[in-house]
């Protein structure tokens, strides 16, 4: 017990403040803490200080999945934001799918979408979500989420990185004032 | 291969059947033969690794490959179109059991005799009778309007007094894969476990035909987001014995410090997740944290978090320059330091060591009856890493040692992801080592019509089967991905049995198989 609290001790806080340090995509112009802060504001204003996402994998290969792990990570600690995940769709703000939608998926994600009270937004996360990406449309793959339900946002990449997650939902706070 | 002694025998044994297409691997037999030589190979010990069909004009090529210490054997029949019946192989492998119901999905042909013939790839996106994989299949399908769901899918059922059913999924309560489990429980007790999945099917096999061969590697890339180098590695050497190509040594290399990287990044990962499962937060924080500082280094190195695009036909597409080579050495040093650190007050903790020891138990014999691979494999004694025992370049020229333990639980795979963690760090160091001048990428050649390969590596899961056929103007015919998750997703049905149903979590992580891999 002594050597976990030691490791926690030495550890210390690595949460990240203002320098994102060695991002490919971005440099290190982006400052996360500075980003936090403006979701933080919309977030307040719009959502009375907090907004829940449920993901859902409509059929992605998982890459999505991972980076959107991250965002729960020590680094991002997106929770500090107001921003958390649940396990129900009946207790989301926001739908945050991912993947070209499977055929296999469809009613389940149409479904999910009735069953999220308004008001309500979805994210589509990932080339595949955006336009359908590596997969398309197919005898299996309906392609694009917004071709089976209303997107409100989109976050290109494959995967995007935590921080275009983070810059992503800035975004939908921004530009959609009005709930559907 | 013709010094072996067991295919000798082997060869003799059927010999009235068989003929051999090439010396080396691929034998054709006939149909009516292919049930009795599944148990041929049984009684030889082989072990069953995959199994795939193909379409050619009127008749249907039916594939089954076979390992036994690292030497694979490749059986071959064909079955008329308009009549396709098959003996089963299910009926003596365990393993090829939804590997064939997959074919009589995407194929329509009839394993006769197998053991459970209901649908499995299948929901509702395409009518009984059609079959995607076949050539006059249209790829946009003739489905139209809503897919609906598969409501009517013939569960197994129990009766009792106190027996009770927990349908669980597709959508889970997590940031996770889609896929269904039905549980049949007494009190908290787990009875039986039913997997339905087939929810992520993207049609990855169908819309592989006619790419060519960059725009199919970029597609194996994301067969399982989580093993992209695994399988566009595997998919790229078939591709390169089909045409011909041999890579260059520095991309050989620079592949295997991509493919240590996936495996540790993806470990890390796990063992935190495990964890967390049993709610012991601190280790998933701390590997959290490590795994963040891992993928940050592969951006600044690679260009990219999750190492996607890096390997392409030929060579790679990305190089390591001395300066970053430093920085690799200095990051292996640290997370060697860590992880020390960590892991020995993981091992110290008795509420951990409570949850962990004797759950989610997968004896010997069951894992090697469903061919069980990676991790899960040699945490139950299966002594088998494509790496050591089938070698391909750059591990022909490493020692290492493969960790194997027999506990089965899950302790066990999790203590055997971080004895490979600490196996790949050194090898990564031996990589760099070698890391000699040279060119990333080789002159692609266009192959000869019907060129085959089929790449075999060692992704982070487990053993990956990559077979790609190409028909002419450098354009593929078939591809066909087996991720070893195929193997061990019916492992899970069987190691979850008897424990209590708040473990399944748990026991689901520690095996982690893929749902997308297996979709395809």
């Amino acid at each position: 017990m002594l050597r976990l609290f030691k490791k926690i001790l030495t550890t210390g806080i690595v949460t990240e403040k203002f320098n994102l340090r060695s991002h490919a995509e971005h440099g290190n112009e982006t400052e996360l803490e500075t980003l936090g802060i403006h979701v933080k504001r919309h977030i307040d204003q719009k959502f009375s200080g907090s907004i829940a996402i449920r993901q859902i994998d409509a059929g992605s290969c998982n890459g999505c999945e991972l980076e959107i792990h991250a965002l729960n990570n020590p680094f991002y600690d997106i929770e500090r934001f107001g921003i958390h995940f649940v396990a129900s769709p009946r207790h989301a703000d926001v739908l945050l799918v991912t993947g070209p939608v499977s055929r296999h998926m469809q009613t389940a994600l149409l479904r999910t979408y009735e069953a999220t009270p308004n008001p309500k937004w979805v994210v589509a996360v990932g080339d595949c979500a955006v336009c359908g990406g590596e997969f398309g449309v197919s005898y299996a793959s309906c392609g694009a989420v917004s071709n089976v339900i209303p997107v409100d946002a989109v976050i290109p990449g494959c995967p995007p990185t935590p921080l275009a997650l983070m810059i992503g939902l800035l975004g939908l706070m921004k530009n959609k004032p009005n709930s559907r | 291969m013709s010094s072996l002694n067991w295919m000798a025998d082997f060869l003799s044994s059927v010999s009235a059947e068989c003929e051999v297409v090439q010396a080396a691997t691929t034998w054709q037999i006939d149909s009516q033969a292919w049930q009795r030589v599944a148990e041929l190979a049984m009684k030889q010990q082989l072990r069953w690794v995959a199994g795939w069909a193909e379409h050619d004009q009127d008749q249907f090529l039916v594939n089954s490959c076979f390992e036994q210490q690292g030497r694979y054997l490749l059986l071959r029949t064909s079955i008329a179109v308009e009549h396709p019946e098959l003996p089963s192989q299910a009926t003596v492998y365990p393993a090829a059991n939804r590997s064939e119901r997959h074919s009589q999905d995407m194929f329509g042909i009839r394993f006769l005799g197998h053991p459970d013939n209901r649908r499995w790839t299948r929901h509702q996106a395409w009518i009984e009778n059609s079959y995607p994989l076949r050539k006059d299949f249209p790829v946009q399908g003739t489905r139209v309007g809503i897919t609906p769901p598969d409501m009517h899918y013939p569960f197994i059922k129990s009766h009792g007094a106190g027996v009770y059913e927990i349908p669980v999924g597709p959508i889970h309560a997590g940031i996770i894969e889609p896929g269904h489990f039905r549980f049949q429980a007494v009190g908290e007790l787990i009875l039986n476990l039913e997997e339905r999945l087939g929810y992520v099917h993207k049609g990855i096999e169908k819309i592989a035909e006619g790419r060519n061969p960059e725009s199919l590697a970029r597609l194996a890339g994301r067969v399982s987001g989580d093993t992209t180098v695994g399988h566009c590695w595997a998919a790229c050497r078939a591709m390169e014995q089909a045409a011909g190509v041999e890579i260059p040594v520095r991309a050989t290399l620079i592949r295997g410090i991509l493919a240590e990287r996936e495996r540790i990044a993806n470990h890390i990962g796990d063992i935190g997740a495990i964890c967390n499962d049993v709610a012991f937060v601190f280790a998933q924080m701390q590997m959290t944290r490590l795994r963040e500082l891992w993928l940050r280094t592969n951006a600044t190195v690679f260009g990219h978090r999750l190492l996607m695009d890096k390997i392409v036909p030929g060579g790679v597409a990305c190089d390591v320059s001395e300066e970053f080579c430093t920085l690799i050495k200095k990051d292996i040093v640290e997370l060697r330091t860590e992880l020390a650190e960590i892991i020995l007050a993981l091992d110290l903790n008795s509420s951990l060591e409570d949850r962990l020891y004797t759950a989610g138990f997968l004896s010997e014999q069951t894992a090697a009856a469903f061919g069980t691979l990676g991790y899960v494999g040699r945490a139950s004694g299966q002594d088998f890493d494509v790496r050591r025992d089938a070698p391909y370049p750059p591990y022909d020229q490493v020692d290492f040692k493969v960790a194997v333990e027999t506990q089965g639980d899950i302790a066990s795979r999790f203590w055997i992801r971080y004895k490979e963690i600490r196996v790949s760090l050194v090898l990564i160091e031996k990589f760099i080592e070698q890391l000699v001048d040279g060119a990333l990428v080789t002159d692609w050649k266009t192959p000869p019509e019907g060129a085959e390969g089929l790449g075999i590596i060692e992704g982070w899961r487990g053993e990956i089967v990559s077979y790609i056929r190409f028909e002419a103007d450098n354009k593929i015919a078939r591809f066909y991905p087996r991720d070893p998750s195929q193997l061990n997703w019916p492992a899970l049905e069987k190691l979850v049995l008897n424990n209590i149903v708040p473990d399944f979590p748990v026991c689901n992580k520690s095996l982690n198989g893929s749902y997308s891999g297996n979709d395809l």
